[in-house]
């Protein structure tokens, strides 16, 4: 059995306010200062077996982007580590760098990822000449080479980004992602910006490459259709922390955690066939603020099969059937 | 009895200095009591200016050039600004995709809705109150009281957006035109709100039209779909029939595009291309650059002609029926 090409242990995020002057102040001089935090992510444990991609799913601020972003080496984690094939994505201490160039990320909204102000073409060269991946000579082929693999013409290297559709602009990250030679592909909701139409253009491209090159992916989505479609192994995420995590067929077929039988049922499907159509059911209550999540099992207060001690006893993710885990009291352990 | 609303032949062209920018190009919907209409397009259709066309809401550059829209028989394109709005939020609302195109950040929840309703009843405050209660109690939020004394920015998303679904609702409108209220939501809370809009158009009897570009949205809620294409409507009718067997090619790759229509893993169909600007359209069908059927005779625009029981295509190469 081969070492997961990404391994995250029991990784932590908290982020906190800056302390304002006064409250400094107050605590320099002794006082019990309240310092408000939100828990991003919370123990989250995760691998990735080298070809495989991990479709990670949640609404907005259950720390799916987060997560991505400590795997990615873009932020490093408060507790527990990231390691890609064995070695540390980020350095320790108090400044911390990104310590390799094996995995790279495609963001989700191609407007903001793109220099406005640079050819597409340097914009692609840049991170492989600084690396050495190829010689400033040979950019221009390499550049043009990468481009033709995403689907664009190679005569585009000299125009700039404005010159794109949100389509081709998601073809050309795509590309200087790529252009890096990484391990191991970060991709943060890279479709949710784009119609429909467009939207299938990328990910038939994203299938294609992975086959081709034979990509390792993170990707990450909202969209249960589009994780489904992508991924061999999916993970749920519930308010920082890890619900639900299996093969993709087992979790959408029978999904155990009531959070993903519950998020499985509220999404309208596109339904063809009028004997396909039910009433879909819609989970109650709100998300709850990340600052102030509810104690024990952060979905108890939305769960229709909560007991008492779900408000109390955060449930431990366990064994819940073959290469299944579930985070849930009432799910019994396998 | 007259439909709720007929819209007939409707223009709207904005005149700008790069040219002329027909965002809605002539287009013909009914909708009748307690239906839900899908108006599906993808970006730039033109699908939210009709919606604006509609409710009399196109400003300069823009301006609605011809058509009808009549609400129960009543022409509203000829009206003026001060009828127009005593119409508007009475018998018709609008929706929209974020809700504080709605609301004003700096009143309260209960003085925003005690203004939309004196703007069109006379009524005491207890009475607004009375009412205001009621509407948000039925749109789902669970504490109507605490809402009305709240400012905006303390609800959620998913909040806000019921409490502009609310003031829509204050007048028992006879048409609701909603544009994307659901897309900026979270999928838990969409789930909730389709399922709200649901009840409330069985039980009022409002007819809505939804304006989206997710299929599933429209598979799970409208009875009818039209669907837009560079400011025309390409296919429309009864949800099941053009859901099951599209005849549009656009339709048709639109459907194909979504996942889940075929096994995890395997390309989706794709529409090549991407939609054309509205400006200066060459003649003949938008679609024909991207469609794989098209030949000389797609140069010349097809009409929109009836093919099969209350459907109706635009095309000169229709996907044959099931």
């Amino acid at each position: 059995m081969n070492a997961p090409l990404l391994d995250l242990r029991s990784v932590s995020k908290r982020f906190r306010r800056p302390m304002s002057l006064g409250d400094r102040l107050a605590a320099k001089l002794g006082a019990a200062v309240e310092t408000r935090e939100v828990r991003a992510v919370e123990r989250v444990s995760l691998t990735i077996d080298r070809g495989e991609t991990l479709g990670l799913v949640g609404e907005s601020g259950c720390g799916k982007s987060t997560l991505g972003r400590i795997a990615a080496g873009i932020l490093p984690p408060s507790e527990g580590e990231a390691l890609l094939g064995g070695e540390r994505v980020m350095s320790a201490g108090a400044h911390p760098r990104k310590l390799t160039t094996r995995v790279q990320t495609v963001f989700q909204d191609p407007f903001a990822s793109l220099n406005p102000r640079r050819r597409i073409g340097d914009a692609i060269a840049e991170g492989p000449v600084a690396h050495g991946l190829v010689d400033r000579a040979g950019a221009r082929a390499y550049v043009a080479e990468w481009l033709g693999r995403v689907g664009l013409d190679p005569s585009y290297v000299g125009r700039y980004p404005h010159q794109f559709s949100g389509g081709q602009r998601q073809r050309i990250a795509v590309a200087r992602a790529l252009a890096m030679q990484p391990d191991l592909l970060i991709c943060d909701e890279p479709v949710a910006s784009l119609d429909v139409s467009i939207q299938a253009q990328v990910l038939n491209l994203f299938l294609e490459l992975r086959r081709a090159l034979n990509l390792t992916a993170l990707f990450i989505s909202h969209d249960l259709g589009v994780v489904r479609h992508v991924s061999d192994r999916v993970a749920i995420m519930y308010l920082g922390r890890l619900v639900e995590q299996g093969p993709t067929a087992a979790i959408y077929s029978a999904p155990k955690h009531p959070y993903t039988q519950a998020l499985l049922a509220s999404v309208p499907r596109l339904k063809r066939r009028r004997e396909q159509r039910h009433d879909f059911r819609p989970i109650a209550g709100e998300l709850p603020s990340p600052l102030a999540p509810p104690p024990g099992c952060h979905f108890h207060p939305r769960c229709p099969l909560a007991e008492p001690r779900c408000k109390t006893e955060v449930p431990p993710l366990r064994g819940a059937g073959p290469q299944r885990l579930a985070a849930c009291h009432l799910i019994p352990e396998v | 009895m007259s439909a709720a609303l007929e819209v007939r032949g409707l223009r709207t062209h904005f005149f700008t200095r790069d040219g002329v920018v027909r965002a809605v190009d002539g287009i013909d919907l009914t909708l009748e009591r307690s239906r839900v209409l899908g108006l599906v397009g993808e970006s730039g259709s033109g699908k939210t200016v009709a919606g604006l066309s509609i409710v009399g809401l196109i400003d300069a550059p823009g301006r609605v050039v011809a058509g009808s829209v009549r609400l129960d028989g009543r022409e509203l394109t000829d009206l003026g600004d001060d009828a127009l709005r005593r119409v508007r939020g009475r018998r018709i609302a609008m929706i929209f995709q974020d809700p504080m195109m709605t609301l004003n950040p700096v009143l309260r929840v209960g003085t925003q809705m005690l203004m939309a309703l004196r703007a069109h009843e006379l009524l005491s405050t207890g009475e607004a109150r009375r009412r205001s209660v009621a509407v948000l109690g039925r749109v789902g939020l669970p504490s109507p009281e605490q809402c009305l004394e709240a400012y905006p920015h303390q609800l959620s998303g998913g909040m806000r957006q019921r409490v502009a679904i609310a003031i829509a609702l204050l007048h028992r409108p006879d048409v609701i035109i909603a544009d994307e209220p659901t897309t900026a939501l979270d999928v838990s809370i969409q789930g909730q709100i389709l399922h709200e809009m649901q009840r409330l158009s069985a039980e009022t009897g409002v007819a809505l039209i939804w304006i989206t570009h997710d299929l599933a949205v429209v598979s799970s809620l409208a009875h009818d779909i039209a669907v837009m294409y560079a400011g025309r409507i390409v296919e429309q009718g009864p949800a099941d029939a053009v859901l099951a067997a599209p005849r549009h090619p656009y339709t048709g790759g639109l459907l194909g595009s979504v996942p889940g229509e075929v096994p995890p893993g395997s390309a989706l169909t794709q529409i090549p291309g991407s939609i054309p600007a509205l400006i200066d359209l060459p003649p003949g069908c938008a679609f024909r650059a991207r469609c794989t059927r098209a030949d000389q005779a797609c140069a010349e625009m097809p009409e929109i002609a009836a093919c099969g029981e209350d459907r109706a295509v635009r095309c000169f190469h229709p996907l044959e029926a099931a």
